[in-house]
C-alpha cells in the first residue's frame, strides 16, 4: 500500500509549528518526540506503520479549533484519531502529518431520557455511552465488536455497525447531531435533539466521511430503552446454500431478528477448539437472536424453529437460560481470537445481496484453493455483510502480498455480485485502490467535490478513501 | 421534456440551456415556474427481492405501483410517506423519486426512521448531464461518501434522481391504538414521551386536534403498537400498567379505524380544506408544549411532539415566535405572497449555507435544477 511521500518543506518547519501549537495547548497535550509519537504510528491495520510528525491531544472544541486553524495556516495535513481501532488504516498517519486525537474529550454532556438522547464528547468509547444510561435501562444501539475500545468519533467517521444493526441500524441511523470543527478552525453545529435540521442532510454525508470533512468533537445520539429480554437459537446445516435459504425465509416470514450471524466450517471448528462452546460439527451455523418479553421471544423463536425445520437442520438448539445463551454467543464472539490462534489473518468486510450468498461462498472456496490460503467466513447474514478471514503467515516471504491479492479478489467478487467493498470498516487505505472497481471516475469526482467544499486544501486525512491517482491533483494543489 | 430512459434524461440535461423544474407527480407543492422536466415515464420496478428486503425502482415509478408490489408480498415502506395531496390539494400521482427527493416520512419515523434511513442507493444525473451512482442495493455499505443521504431531502437541487433502491420491511400482523381524549399540551407531551421511552416499541405517538373547535369533539392523543398479535396484546397490557394513573379512554383494535387515525396524522387531514397557512415545526419533543402553548392556533402533533403542524392565519410569521427554542420551522402551504415573504425553509447558520451553496454549485454548476428551492 503506497502512501504519498512526505513534503520536506513541512518537515523543515516542524519547529515553527511546535512553537505555534505550544501557544494554544498545554505541554502534556503536545507529543513530538519520536519515542512517543510511535504510539500513534498505526491503527488496527498493523501491517502499515508510520509515526506522525506531531500528535496533539486537545481537551476541548476550542483547542481543536485552535490546532486546526494553525495547521491550516501552516499547510500541514491532519489525521483525526479516536481510539485507533480502524481495520482499514483510516487513522494511519504520514511522516509530515499531525495526529489529532480526541481521546481526552470523553465527557457525557447531557442525558435526556424524555427525549431519548445523550450528548457526549466524541472521544468517549462506544460501550461507555451505553454505560452512562444503563442504570435507567437505556442503551446506545450500534454495537461494533470493538465497542470496549472504539470511540464515538471513529464510529461516526466510519459509520460503524454491529451485530444488532439488522434491527437497530448503523451509526448514521442513530446519530442526531454533531459539533464539528472544519479544517480552517470554524466550529459548526449540525442537527441536534430535533429531528429535522432543515437544508441539505449534511449530517448524512459527514457520517462515514472517514475524518476527511471535519473533526467531530461532540455528538447527539439516540438512546433506546432496552428490550425486556433477548434469546438466541443455534441452527446447524450441512450445506451453506440451505443455510442461506433459511436466512432468507426467516426474513420473509415477517420476523425481524436483532441478529442473524453465520459461520462456516473452518470458523465453527476454530471457535469450538478455542472456546468450547459446544458447536456441532457441520458446514454452516446460524445464530438467530430475537428480543422482547418472554412470551414474545417464545412466539418468535417458535416461528423461526418451524422455518428452520423445513430445511432439515443437523442441529437446532434453543437457549433455555442465560448461561446457555452466553454459551451460544461465546464461540461467535471469540471468532476473531480463535482464527488468530490458527495463524495471522486478514479480515475483510464486503457486503453482498443475501440471495448471492451460496454463489459467493462457493467462489471464495474455489479461490482459496487457487491461492493456497485458507479462509474462514463469519458474518452478519441478515444484511449480507461478510467477514471472510484469510489465514496467512506474516513471517513467510510473500504471504502477505498473496493474502492481499486474494482479499482484493474477494472484494471484487462482492461488488460483481451486486454488493460493495465495505459494509462497516470503511475504505481507509486498505480498499482505496479498489474504489474504481465499484465506482467510475465520475462517481468519485462527485464525492471528492464534497471534500473540496469542506476542505478546499485537502489537508484533512488526505491520502485515504480515494485512489491516490484520482486525488493526486487535489492533494498537490 | 419527458424522458423514458436514464440515457435520454442525461442527454436532455446535457443539452439544457436554461433552468428546469423537476416534476415527479407534482404533488409535493414544490414545482417551480421553470419549464417542467417530467419524470413520470422513467418508471418501472427494476428489482424486488422480498427475502433480502430490497426494492430498486426508476425514480418516476408511481408510489402506488411500489406499494402494491410490496403489498403482494406482505411488505411495505416502513417510513410511511405522507400523501401531500390531502393537505395541499394538489393532483397527480406521487412518484417514488419525489418521496426520496423530499425525504417524506410519516408517523412511524419515531421507531423505524425516516425515508433517508431506508434509502440504500441512488442513481442521478448531475447538472452537466453525467450519470452518477452512489450506495447500492445492500443494507450495509460504507464504501466512499454517503451521497445517498445527501440526495434524500435535497428537493432535486443537486441532481435528477433516475433510480432509487430502498430497504423495505414486513407488514405487521396487526396494530392497536390507545386513545386519550382531551389531554392538554403538557399532559399529551407526558403521555407521548413516556410511551416512547418504554421498551414496547411504539410506532406512532401523536395528537389530533378537536374537530372544528366543536365542543362535542375532543382532541385525541394517540399511541400505536404494531406487530404479531400476541406481542401487540402483551405490550398493550404493559402500557396499560404504565398508564395506570392516566388511563386511555379507548383502545382501538378495528383496522379501518386505526387506518383512519394514522392517515389523519400522516396526511394532516384536519387541515385539509381549512383556511390559512400551514407551518411545520421540528423541535425536541419535550419542547412541544412550549411551542403549541405559545400560539392560539390549531396544531397536529406527531413524532411524540417532535413535529408540529400549525394552521395559522395568512401573514403571520411563525418563526418569530420560536424565540429561544432550538428547532426548525418551514412553511408548507401558503399563498404565493407569504411564500415570497417568509420563504419555504428557515435560513440556516452562515457556514452551513456556504457549504450547501458550495455543494450545489459543484453538483449543478449552471443552476439548472429547481432554481429558488432550498435557498
Ligand atoms: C477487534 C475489532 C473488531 C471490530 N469490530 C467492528 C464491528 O463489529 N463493526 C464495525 O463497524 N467496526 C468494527 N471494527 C473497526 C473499528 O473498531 C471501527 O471502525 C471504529 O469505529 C473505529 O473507531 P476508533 O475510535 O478506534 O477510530 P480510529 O481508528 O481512531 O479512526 C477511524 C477513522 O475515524 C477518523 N476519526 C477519528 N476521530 C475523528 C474525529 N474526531 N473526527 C473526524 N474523524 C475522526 C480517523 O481519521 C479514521 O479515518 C473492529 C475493529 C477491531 C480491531
Amino acid at each position: 500500500m503506497e502512501m504519498p511521500a512526505p513534503d520536506p518543506k513541512i518537515l523543515e518547519r516542524k519547529p515553527q509549528l511546535l512553537a505555534r501549537l505550544r501557544t494554544v495547548l498545554p505541554d502534556d497535550a503536545l507529543i513530538h518526540d519520536i519515542s512517543e509519537t510511535r504510539a500513534y504510528e498505526c491503527d488496527a491495520l498493523t501491517a502499515y506503520r508510520c509515526p506522525p510528525m506531531v500528535a496533539v491531544l486537545p481537551a476541548s472544541t476550542q483547542e481543536v479549533s485552535d490546532v486546526l486553524r494553525i495547521c491550516h495556516e501552516e499547510g500541514v495535513p491532519v489525521v483525526p484519531r479516536g481510539s485507533g481501532t480502524s481495520l482499514a488504516g483510516g487513522a494511519l498517519p504520514t511522516e509530515d502529518s499531525v495526529i489529532l486525537g480526541v481521546a481526552r474529550m470523553n465527557d457525557v454532556l447531557e442525558t435526556d431520557y424524555d427525549n431519548r438522547i445523550i450528548r457526549v464528547q466524541s472521544g468517549r468509547t462506544n460501550l461507555s455511552v451505553s454505560g452512562a444510561v444503563e442504570e435507567r435501562g437505556f442503551f446506545y444501539a450500534p454495537d461494533p465488536s470493538s465497542q470496549l475500545a472504539c470511540a464515538i468519533a471513529g464510529n461516526i467517521a466510519m459509520n460503524s455497525g454491529g451485530a444488532h444493526c439488522l434491527k437497530y441500524g448503523v451509526t448514521t441511523n442513530n446519530l442526531l447531531g454533531v459539533t464539528m470543527v472544519m479544517m480552517d478552525g470554524t466550529v459548526v453545529e449540525i442537527g441536534g435533539a430535533h429531528l429535522d435540521a432543515g437544508g441539505l442532510d449534511l449530517l448524512g454525508v459527514i457520517c462515514g466521511s472517514e475524518g476527511q470533512l471535519g473533526v467531530v468533537t461532540e455528538a447527539t445520539l439516540r438512546i433506546l430503552h432496552k428490550p425486556e429480554g433477548a434469546r438466541p437459537v443455534l441452527i446447524g446445516f450441512d450445506d451453506n446454500a440451505v443455510a442461506g435459504q433459511c436466512v432468507s425465509d426467516i426474513i420473509k416470514s415477517g420476523i425481524l431478528p436483532v441478529a442473524i450471524e453465520f459461520m462456516d466450517r473452518l470458523c465453527i471448528q476454530a471457535c469450538e477448539n478455542f472456546a468450547h462452546a459446544g458447536y456441532p460439527d457441520c458446514e454452516a451455523l446460524l445464530i438467530v437472536e430475537v428480543e422482547g418479553s418472554q412470551a414474545e421471544i417464545d412466539h418468535q423463536l417458535a416461528k423461526i424453529i418451524e422455518i428452520a425445520r423445513r430445511h432439515n437442520p443437523v442441529e437446532l438448539r434453543e437457549s433455555g437460560s442465560a448461561e446457555e445463551s452466553a454459551k451460544i454467543w461465546l464461540g461467535r464472539k471469540s471468532a476473531f481470537g480463535a482464527m488468530g490462534q490458527l495463524n495471522d489473518y486478514m479480515c475483510l468486510d464486503g457486503t453482498i445481496p443475501v440471495s448471492e450468498l451460496p454463489m459467493v461462498l462457493r467462489r471464495i472456496g474455489e479461490m482459496s484453493k487457487e491461492y493456497g490460503l485458507p479462509v474462514g467466513n463469519v458474518f452478519h447474514a441478515g444484511d449480507g455483510n461478510m467477514h471472510p478471514l484469510i489465514l496467512f503467515d506474516a513471517n513467510k516471504q510473500g504471504d502477505l502480498e498473496k493474502c492481499e491479492a486474494f482479499g482484493a479478489d474477494i472484494l471484487r467478487l462482492c461488488v460483481d455480485a451486486g454488493g460493495c467493498l465495505t459494509g462497516e470498516h470503511g475504505v481507509g487505505i486498505e480498499k482505496r485502490d479498489l474504489m474504481l472497481h465499484q465506482y467510475n471516475s465520475e462517481d468519485l469526482e462527485t464525492q471528492m467535490a464534497v471534500k473540496d467544499v469542506f476542505d478546499p486544501q485537502w489537508l484533512l486525512n488526505p491520502a485515504k478513501v480515494f485512489p491516490l491517482g484520482s486525488s493526486a491533483q487535489r492533494r498537490s494543489a | 421534456m419527458i424522458p423514458e430512459a436514464e440515457t435520454e434524461l442525461a442527454r436532455i440535461v446535457a443539452g439544457l440551456n436554461g433552468p428546469v423544474s423537476i416534476v415527479g407527480g407534482g404533488t409535493r407543492g414544490a414545482t417551480g415556474s421553470a419549464p417542467a422536466l417530467d419524470m413520470s415515464r422513467l418508471s418501472g420496478i427494476h428489482l424486488y427481492e422480498p427475502g433480502a428486503l430490497t426494492l430498486v425502482a426508476a425514480a418516476g415509478t408511481s408510489l402506488a405501483e411500489v406499494e402494491s408490489a410490496l403489498d403482494a408480498e406482505g411488505q411495505r415502506l416502513a417510513f410511511e410517506p405522507m400523501d401531500h395531496r390531502v393537505l395541499l390539494g394538489t393532483r397527480g400521482e406521487p412518484t417514488i423519486g419525489g418521496v426520496v427527493a423530499a425525504n417524506v416520512s410519516g408517523p412511524r419515523r419515531v421507531q423505524a426512521g425516516a425515508c433517508r434511513d431506508f434509502l440504500l442507493g441512488v442513481r442521478f444525473v448531475d447538472g452537466r448531464g453525467t450519470v452518477i451512482k452512489n450506495g447500492g442495493r445492500v443494507m450495509k455499505n460504507v464504501t466512499g461518501y454517503d451521497l445517498v443521504k445527501l440526495m434524500a431531502g435535497s428537493w432535486g437541487t443537486l441532481g435528477v434522481l433516475s433510480e432509487v433502491s430502498l430497504k423495505v420491511l414486513p407488514k405487521p400482523e396487526m396494530g392497536i391504538t390507545l386513545v386519550w381524549h382531551g389531554c392538554g399540551w403538557t399532559a399529551a407531551s407526558k403521555v407521548l414521551c413516556a410511551a416512547l421511552a418504554s421498551p414496547f416499541e411504539i410506532t406512532g405517538a401523536a395528537r389530533l386536534p378537536q374537530r372544528n373547535r366543536s365542543p362535542t369533539s375532543k382532541s385525541k392523543t394517540v399511541i400505536r403498537i404494531e406487530g404479531f398479535e400476541d406481542s401487540v396484546k402483551y405490550r398493550v397490557g404493559r402500557l396499560l400498567e404504565l398508564f395506570a394513573d392516566l388511563k386511555p379512554d379507548r383502545i382501538v383494535t378495528d383496522s379501518d379505524e386505526n387506518e383512519a387515525i394514522w392517515s389523519a396524522v400522516r396526511d394532516v387531514t384536519p387541515f385539509r380544506n381549512a383556511v390559512g397557512n400551514v407551518w411545520k415545526t421540528s423541535v425536541k419533543p419535550t419542547d412541544m408544549p412550549l411551542v403549541t402553548g405559545k400560539w392560539e392556533f390549531e396544531h397536529v402533533v406527531d413524532w411524540g411532539g417532535g413535529l408540529i403542524w400549525t394552521l395559522a392565519p395568512e401573514g403571520v410569521d411563525l418563526r418569530l415566535a420560536l424565540g429561544g427554542i432550538q428547532g426548525h420551522v418551514s412553511l408548507v402551504r401558503a399563498s404565493r405572497d407569504d411564500f415570497e415573504r417568509f420563504g419555504r425553509f428557515q435560513p440556516q447558520d452562515e457556514t452551513l449555507i456556504r457549504i450547501a451553496h458550495g455543494i450545489r454549485a459543484r453538483f449543478d454548476p449552471q443552476g439548472r435544477f429547481n432554481p429558488g428551492l432550498m435557498g
